[in-house]
């Protein structure tokens, strides 16, 4: 119990940083970052 | 053996930071070809700032994600990307940025270039650490959002104008392995390539300046230290406010009275510059409550 409540806020974190990865997934946001990321960025390199 | 081991011991964030960036920029092909990776893995945040465009990187990078998705057509919350950095935050908090960042291991490197007089802080330093905050705001979330083409796409201000990581990690060997890619070099690359420039040297006097100032993945980590899973802990029991720990830290942080400090990145240095050993963290505290039981016992 003393080890929950000192690490709750971290818990609890924890699992709403899950639960938004997973509606993010399934709102097709990994697709975007995937995307994203297998191309070159231009602006990342300095030429966009 | 032990000797091994003891050296391990003493430079464990310096391995740890060359294997994180070995395993994370692992694509060697990509050096030698001068192509990026397109695996599967680019679904994948990585912990530190690692550019996505680096030729070796095989995950994406959570800033440069975050910008792509703000600024998407359609402008939905990252909730992929946020997902991620709370996930990362809420066990590690900025153990990040002082062990797994690439970024972070240039700079270290950097600092300990020898027979230079190294300078705490720059003037200002109290203001200037908080421009991080405004670049994250700014530049990684409201120009992306707002600032639009006529089809309504944003851009990536952050890694456009600021990130010296991509400058460094993906600009440079992208551009000396492709020569159309030369014949593109314009103002921006050279705006790009002095920001770097000024880190670098900066960086040879003043220890970890992008992190201390820049930084905006630093800054939304830093939020997290006070309730992640790893944060450290004084003993009061044991603490005699000496300041040896802020003497130590080389971010100039006082440890004793701010343990989680945002500015934190989890070197360590505090702890084993504490004579009293009443510095923890909250995962060797069951070490460190042996030890004092020890220590008591002893002196009884």
């Amino acid at each position: 119990m003393k080890r929950l409540r000192q690490h709750g806020a971290a818990l609890a974190m924890l699992l709403l940083g899950v639960a938004l990865l997973v509606i993010g997934a399934l709102g097709g946001e990994a697709e975007i970052v995937f995307r994203k990321a297998t191309h070159i960025c231009m602006e990342c390199i300095g030429l966009g | 053996m032990v000797r091994a081991m003891r050296w391990l011991r003493a430079h464990a964030r310096m391995v740890a930071q060359l294997c994180f960036t070995a395993l994370g920029n692992g694509y060697a092909a990509g050096f030698a070809q001068g192509k990026i990776y397109r695996g599967k893995g680019k679904f994948i945040c990585m912990p530190g700032l690692n550019c996505y465009s680096c030729p070796g990187a095989l995950g994406a990078c959570p800033i440069g994600s975050l910008q792509a998705v703000l600024a998407d057509r359609n402008h939905r919350f990252a909730f992929y990307v946020v997902g991620f950095l709370l996930i990362f935050g809420a066990l590690l908090g900025r153990l990040v940025c002082g062990w797994l960042c690439p970024f972070g291991l240039v700079q270290d490197l950097l600092y300990r270039i020898p027979f230079v007089r190294k300078i705490k802080k720059l003037p200002g330093d109290r203001w200037l650490r908080y421009l991080k905050y405004g670049i994250l705001a700014g530049f990684v979330v409201i120009l992306p959002l707002m600032v639009l083409d006529i089809v309504g796409q944003g851009r990536p201000w952050f890694c456009q104008y600021i990130c010296p990581s991509g400058t460094l990690f993906a600009g440079i060997p992208l551009i000396a392995a492709n020569p159309p890619l030369q014949a593109a070099l314009g103002w921006l690359f050279t705006w790009k390539a002095a920001i770097l420039a000024v880190l670098v040297v900066l960086s040879v006097f003043v220890y970890r300046p992008f992190c201390r100032y820049l930084c905006p993945l630093g800054a939304i980590y830093g939020l997290f230290n006070p309730i992640a899973l790893y944060r450290y802990e004084i003993d009061p029991s044991r603490c005699t406010a000496c300041g040896r720990c802020q003497k130590a830290c080389k971010l100039d942080i006082p440890v004793y009275r701010q343990p989680n400090s945002p500015e934190c990145i989890r070197c360590g240095a505090c702890r084993e510059a504490c004579p009293e050993g009443a510095i923890h963290s909250t995962l060797a505290r069951k070490k460190a409550r042996a030890q004092t039981k020890g220590s008591l016992d002893g002196r009884l």
